[in-house]
């Protein structure tokens, strides 16, 4: 059972120009409980992303569906809010109408959220006035805004610097926190994996399945702290060893 | 001293920007003036300003500048009407693409000023025959590039919109529109510029005013002079609009820029 429920879904993508078909994606089943928070680890080419827009919508499986709160997800749609790692505001619009888009965001959340991002004085700066860091907070607000049933991350920090990422990491784990939102998280960032969720699928190199899901059995609330202590360590050790082989693949096949 | 890309300011662009008029007009003075080219051939740039005051003065040449203006205008802004649309529904929607998208590239290369007889054998030489000239220079050169503006849209933005909840008609009107505009309006400020191009082609031919009819007579006269202040004229108001465009979309949109 589960809140969202892949099932046995797998994606497969044409070969270019008559060549061999790329599995992107071997059948996979993962179940998500409601309000919680899953990293899905993985080295760089083997799917993840992949089996994300296929929540969101974005893309079709070749096999298997998605189930969300009941229902079989076939397009994109509001109850699933996503931020994309590359900086999707819409340049026309300015930080405050660009977290209103959302059909259902509402002027009151929108004031609130800009608060809580830390973004206050910057509602009327087009986002190429912004730093990376702040275009993230604000696509961040953007899907809160909209009140989806879940949140799905692609790397939403992978292009930013290392301090900007630690505080954003603790903005999100926050608002998890507060919220307890069901979040969805891609990364390839062990770190950031442990730091922020409770579960952690890790994935196979390509073709890409679900090879552990390992409990983060860490406490809440978190603090930036957690990241020195011996616990963290271990998970860290372990899910590096698994992720280390699965890189040492996919290096091999040329993926990376 | 000149290293790449590294920007000037804003005193230093006007001064260079006036000094090559300054040395233009500078060499037009000496090769007329130092008897080099033949007034017959080129007339001196005094006696050039000189009657072109009398053009204005005495041939009520505003007004052929006026109908020239409200020829170029007219057939752009029906162009445009036509042809925006129909760009961003191409650009949009693919099987709308493969419809026009071969007769429109094939249509593009049909020269307007070839038109021109055919045109006057449907439309007479009225107003109806300029305007026609002028659209049919100009509307599939818009679609073209319309479509193609359009059809470039952020596949990302696009993507964000649709988990935000956007359905495909506010995926056009919220994403794609919005996204293009600047670049439109810049190809329009383009194409404006050919048009200017068509009309006077059209008025060289069967025409009873407008810019290119005064120099159409002033060649029967032999008069280089006023053919000069005729094409200079055109120069001015094609600079004139140019910078009116310009500043209207930095204006309009202002994250572009």
């Amino acid at each position: 059972m589960g809140f969202l429920r892949v099932e046995a879904v797998a994606r497969t993508f044409p070969g270019l120009a008559g060549g061999e078909p790329t599995r992107a994606l071997e059948r996979t089943d993962l179940a998500v409980e409601d309000n919680d928070f899953i990293a899905i680890l993985g080295p760089s080419g083997c799917g993840k992303s992949t089996l994300l827009r296929i929540v969101a919508g974005l893309d079709q499986p070749t096999q298997g569906r998605v189930v969300l709160d009941g229902e079989p997800v076939s397009r994109p749609g509001p109850d699933r809010g996503m931020v994309f790692q590359s900086y999707t505001l819409f340049p026309w619009l300015t930080v405050r109408q660009n977290i209103l888009f959302g059909a259902r965001a509402a002027a009151e959340v929108a004031d609130r959220l800009i608060v809580r991002v830390g973004l206050r004085g910057f509602e009327n700066h087009f986002p190429k006035m912004l730093s990376g860091g702040m275009q993230q907070r604000t696509a961040l607000a953007r899907a809160l805004a909209n009140d989806p049933k879940i949140l799905l991350l692609d790397e939403p920090f992978g292009a930013l610097d290392n301090q900007t990422r630690s505080l954003m990491q603790e903005l999100l784990l926050g608002i998890w926190e507060a919220d307890r939102k069901t979040v969805l998280f891609v990364t390839h960032d062990i770190d950031e994996a442990i730091f922020m969720a409770n579960r952690v699928a890790v994935m196979s190199a390509r073709p890409g399945h679900i090879k552990a899901d390992v409990r983060i059995e860490l406490p809440h609330p978190r603090h930036y702290t957690l990241k020195t202590t011996p616990e963290f360590s271990r998970y860290k050790a372990f899910l590096t060893e698994h992720i280390r082989a699965e890189a040492l693949k996919a290096v091999e096949q040329g993926a990376a | 001293m000149l290293e790449p890309l590294k920007p000037v300011s804003r005193s230093t662009r006007v001064v260079l920007g006036a000094a090559f008029f300054l040395l233009f007009f500078g060499a037009w003075a000496l090769a007329t003036f130092g008897g080099w080219i033949d007034g017959m051939f080129l007339k001196d740039p005094v006696y050039t300003l000189k009657i072109g005051w009398e053009l204005f003065a005495e041939f009520n040449f505003i007004r052929d500048v006026g109908v020239t203006i409200w020829r170029v205008v007219g057939g752009f802004v029906l162009a445009a009407a036509v042809a925006v649309p129909l760009g961003i529904a191409m650009g949009a929607f693919k099987p709308v693409e493969a419809f026009f998208e071969p007769f429109v590239s094939f249509a593009r290369y049909l020269p307007a000023s070839a038109f021109i007889p055919l045109l006057i054998l449907w439309a007479g030489v009225g107003e109806a025959q300029k305007l026609l000239v002028i659209f049919i220079g100009s509307v599939f050169q818009i679609i073209l590039m319309v479509a193609v503006i359009v059809g470039s849209t952020r596949r990302d933005l696009v993507e964000a919109a649709y988990t935000l909840g956007a359905d495909s008609a506010g995926i056009v009107r919220r994403v794609m529109l919005p996204g293009a505009a600047p670049q439109i309006a810049e190809t329009l400020r383009l194409v404006l510029g050919w048009a200017w191009t068509y009309v006077i082609v059209a008025e060289l031919v069967g025409s009873s005013s407008g810019i290119g009819h005064m120099i159409m007579d002033s060649q029967r006269l032999l008069d280089t002079g006023q053919m000069i202040f005729g094409i200079f004229c055109i120069g001015v108001i094609g600079l004139v609009s140019d910078l009116l465009f310009k500043w209207l979309n930095q204006r309009l949109y202002p994250w572009a820029f």
